[in-house]
């Protein structure tokens, strides 16, 4: 169930990858909103395990980690609260969080409890490839996919060597910087996105800064996948967040499928 | 001093506080400052707990005419005022991080995620022997200055090497410093001073070494104080220049070989060593450096040295030698010692 590649390979517009801190406002909440991002037209949901120094993650997404954290959330409550996810959702579904939970649960066992519950992979942002074969040959051994990511500035033999270990698809980090909503798109995305497709036959999808249907659907054509985090997380914190995240959602997907309404913005 | 603290021996100051800009910080600040040029960066960005590298950064980069942000937490910049004034009057601008426990672990995730929007341009000029490869080594390397001169200096004073060489260890940049020249000299014994803080037994300290586990923090994997689960803890200690909550891998590393041992020394104990240094040389270290000082003043030096065999080069000679650390100056610290002064 929820095979990442296969997603890909059967996909017939650029997917929708949605993003969320587990535990923000609260568990129970988080998955409530894993089941109406799937009803609502994400293909992917990225699952965040949040962590005390989430360095690569904006104001938003830290707000929401550290309130995650307040309310008591650990790697095993998140584990224990989704032992029943497959139940209720088929997409695939990723964990996102830092290297350090996953080292102190134990790499070989985050796997196979990961896979144990249905998850099909993770993406660590922190962990670089030089440092990950403890990880990856645990991930392999449970059949999950690991993501790394590549950003503009990324060098060549660097990238070459992410393509080779990647599964699933490649994170493109959309800007240098960190996550959270922005204005407008990076100029010369649709060169860097050139650049690694030149290097990978791999589905490339892109993140960080991308939150309005009018950006993803600027972006949609020249990759396989988008993905939002902040601009969902945002909606999370309010009274009527689900009534707001599925229209949010119902339109990002709208603009992935190249949905003319937001081509003039 | 030594006499009247009862020290049979002799005890050697390395006197980093007397260099510009007050601390030992000026030696990686200013190697950094000059390869970010080389580099062709325009702008440098850094952390600070203490303040000292901070200043040391902001007068690397006023010499040499690169933009220059300094991350500090508000805690630090309360504790650490005089060295805000410094790092402003040099020309730096200085963003406060308001988030977390308000110290240097903040600043320094602020710092890298400044650093990795504006990469092209901006060096990230980090002042301890933490972070990811090549910081720990970088580091160490621009600081082994403090080890190679204290060689030829003692060679040249007492003819022969220290028994033991003490220094703090937060990050731990000055003590790798004194430390990395003598390691291939086994019998030099190398001791580095962990923040003890108001207790070991209940938490409230920066003894990363003493008390934390290996986890993976801000780029490398090393002892770091984490709970259960690897979130980051807190820390406390009066000296803003310890209050981190990891320490250099190289240290792990050293302490997991057995050639360096690493011991605790609370606050009011570093803060004594401060007073008792001042009152006997004339000479007001760093709260951070006091740590260092206080751990050969109370006697864990006698204590720990009844129990070791002597081995080595010098098991022959009568007095002892010993070097101390003192990393930097006091200044920055006049705020905190004179409200404890007053509680007295």
């Amino acid at each position: 169930m929820g095979d990442i590649s296969a997603v890909f390979a059967e996909k017939k517009h650029t997917l929708l990858i949605a993003y969320l801190t587990l535990g923000y406002p609260s568990l129970e909440v988080s998955l409530q909103a894993v089941r109406l991002l799937e009803e609502s037209g994400a293909d992917i949901i990225e699952l965040g395990i949040p962590f005390s120094d989430p360095l690569v993650d904006g104001a938003t997404i830290q707000q929401a980690s550290y309130q995650a954290l307040q309310n008591g959330i650990t790697p095993p409550k998140c584990l224990e609260a989704l032992h029943s996810i497959r139940e209720q959702v088929k997409i695939p579904l990723l964990f996102m969080s830092y290297y350090n939970p996953i080292y102190q649960y134990g790499p070989e066992k985050f796997c196979a409890d990961s896979s144990g519950i249905g998850i099909n992979g993770f993406i660590i942002p922190d962990l670089p490839p030089e440092e990950s074969v403890l990880l990856e040959q645990a991930a392999k051994g449970h059949d999950l996919d690991m993501v790394y990511l590549v950003a503009p500035g990324t060098p060549q033999k660097r990238l070459e060597e992410i393509e080779r270990r990647s599964s699933g698809f490649i994170y493109l980090v959309s800007v240098e910087g960190v996550t959270g909503t922005r204005q407008g798109l990076p100029g010369h995305l649709e060169e860097f996105v050139a650049r690694v497709r030149k290097a990978t036959s791999k589905p490339l999808c892109l993140g960080f800064g991308i939150s309005t249907p009018y950006q993803v659907n600027q972006v949609a054509k020249d990759v396989d996948g988008v993905i939002v985090g902040s601009g969902i997380v945002e909606l999370m914190g309010r009274n009527d967040w689900q009534r707001e995240l599925s229209q949010y959602v119902r339109d990002l997907k709208s603009a992935c499928n190249g949905g003319s309404a937001y081509a003039a913005g | 001093m030594a006499e009247l603290a009862g020290i049979e021996g002799t005890i050697y100051l390395k006197r980093e506080d007397l260099l510009h800009t007050g601390a030992h910080k000026i030696n990686n600040a200013m190697g950094q400052a000059l390869l970010a040029r080389k580099m062709g960066k325009r702008r440098i960005v850094a952390e600070t707990g203490a303040g000292q590298h901070g200043v040391a950064v902001a007068a690397a980069c006023a010499v040499l005419d690169l933009d220059c942000i300094i991350y500090m937490g508000e805690e630090d910049m309360q504790r650490q005022a005089p060295n805000v004034s410094r790092i402003k009057l040099l020309g730096a601008s200085i963003k406060a991080v308001q988030y977390g426990s308000r110290t240097l672990k903040e600043a320094v995730n602020e710092a890298f995620r400044h650093w990795v929007a504006d990469v092209k341009d901006t060096h990230y000029l980090l002042g301890s022997a933490v972070g990811p490869h090549p910081f720990p080594v970088m580091v160490r390397d621009f600081q082994a200055v403090i080890g190679r001169e204290v060689k030829e200096q003692i060679l040249c004073e007492a003819g022969r090497l220290p028994d033991e060489i003490v220094a703090c260890v937060g990050g731990g940049s000055n003590a790798i410093g004194i430390f990395y020249p003598f390691i291939p000299d086994e019998a030099v014994g190398l001791v580095g001073v962990e923040a003890g803080g108001i207790g070991m037994e209940n938490g409230n300290h920066a003894a990363s070494i003493n008390a934390g586990k290996v986890g993976i923090f801000h780029g490398s994997r090393s002892n770091i104080l984490q709970d259960n689960y690897g979130f980051i803890q807190s820390t406390h200690s009066i000296s803003a220049g310890l209050d981190y909550p990891g320490v250099g891998p190289e240290h792990s590393h050293l302490k997991s070989t057995g050639r360096a041992r690493y011991v605790t020394v609370e606050d009011e104990e570093a803060l004594d060593a401060a007073r008792f240094l001042s009152r006997t040389e004339g000479i007001i270290p760093a709260l951070e450096s006091a740590h260092a000082l206080a751990y050969v003043l109370h006697g864990g030096f006698h204590k720990e040295r009844e129990a070791l065999p002597r081995k080595g080069l010098h098991s022959n000679e009568t007095e002892r030698i010993i070097v101390v650390n003192l990393s930097g100056r006091g200044d920055k610290d006049m705020g905190i010692i004179g409200e404890r002064e007053g509680e007295g």
